[in-house]
């Protein structure tokens, strides 16, 4: 016997998403869903911007596969940090964001950076409730990164392309990456930083606190 | 390995639907991928044999509609098929592009006795 069924496969994941974005929204918070390879300078690129952001009040929810090395980094800034461990899970889910939301204070809160699990291809197709998506790349990683992970970098919302100080040592083409880049997401705002020397932090520190007013 | 938890979505619908048609046992499982998903069909397929073990869905074919990437252009109305690594319309140009399809992710429909 056939049986129509005709139903998003990413249904229950959609539904706590919304819940999630709901929770943001009523205690005035914006998320960011911070993505990138490992290594790429998620957590170093979350430390520098805190540093910045002044007044602005900040957590942390931290994913992470097995350890929470990346969460107490940034414990040390002064900042409510929550981690999530996945236990092997290659991404972070809504359920997994909603779990951390529920141990966090969140009423004095103005801003969240969610770091996903360093991954090009499997938290993509995850909504987490996030405001904003944002990729980080870098310069080691190579210039043909945005064309050999189209997805990931169409269906973000800004990309920062990190330690930039490396440039000069390793063959990385800026116009390629700038262009391929136009060609994939002709949206998404390109922040070229680096994290390491602080260079050229200010234009995507002004983008972050752009979301957290708008 | 982002598709055992798809598969898992994909199971954990079959079998509420199952529940609700009264059904026994889940023969086949149909599904529409899009291209442009982050989604490899052969990888979902292991995936959705492994957690449908000790189911009612044990043994069942899951069968995906592969469905291909298409677009329209913001500006002109454009349809057209991108390259996975440029969206811009050829005809004006314009790089405001909308995915049309290409991003599916759904149950369609099942087998079952």
């Amino acid at each position: 016997m056939k049986v129509p069924v005709v139903e998003r496969i990413m249904r229950a994941n959609d539904v706590l998403a919304d819940e999630v974005r709901q929770t943001l929204r009523e205690n005035g918070i914006v998320a960011l869903n911070i993505m990138g390879a490992p290594g790429s300078g998620k957590t170093s690129l979350i430390e520098q911007t805190i540093a910045r952001l002044g007044e602005t009040t900040v957590a942390v929810i931290e994913g992470d596969i097995a350890t929470t090395l990346d969460a107490d980094r940034l414990s040390k800034l002064g900042v409510q940090v929550v981690q999530i461990n996945t236990g092997g899970s290659c991404h972070l889910d809504a359920g997994m964001v909603k779990m951390a939301l529920a141990q966090m204070k969140l009423s004095t809160l103005d801003l969240l950076f969610i770091e996903n699990v360093g991954n090009l291809v499997c938290p993509a197709e995850f909504d987490i409730g996030e405001y904003k998506k944002v990729l980080v790349s870098s310069v080691p990683e190579g210039h043909d990164k945005v064309q050999k992970y189209p997805l990931m970098f169409r269906l973000v919302d800004a990309v920062v392309l990190n330690k930039t100080d490396l440039m000069q040592h390793v063959d990385f083409d800026l116009g390629v990456f700038r262009s391929s880049l136009t060609d994939i997401n002709s949206r998404a705002p390109l922040f070229e930083v680096s994290c390491k020397t602080a260079d050229n932090l200010d234009s995507w520190v002004a983008w972050v606190r752009s979301q957290v007013t708008s | 390995m982002h598709e055992i938890a798809i598969a898992r979505q994909i199971l954990e619908i079959a079998l509420k639907r199952a529940e609700q048609v009264g059904a026994k046992k889940i023969l086949a499982v149909r599904a529409k991928i899009g291209e442009f998903t982050a989604v490899v069909p052969e990888s979902l397929r292991f995936c959705f044999d492994a957690v449908t073990a000790g189911t009612i869905a044990e043994g069942a074919t899951l069968d995906i509609e592969e469905i291909p990437l298409a677009a329209e252009c913001a500006v002109c109305r454009k349809p057209f098929v991108p390259d996975k690594v440029r969206f811009s319309c050829p005809e004006c140009g314009g790089r405001e592009v909308e995915i049309t399809s290409g991003r599916e992710l759904d149950v369609e429909s099942m087998e079952v006795e």
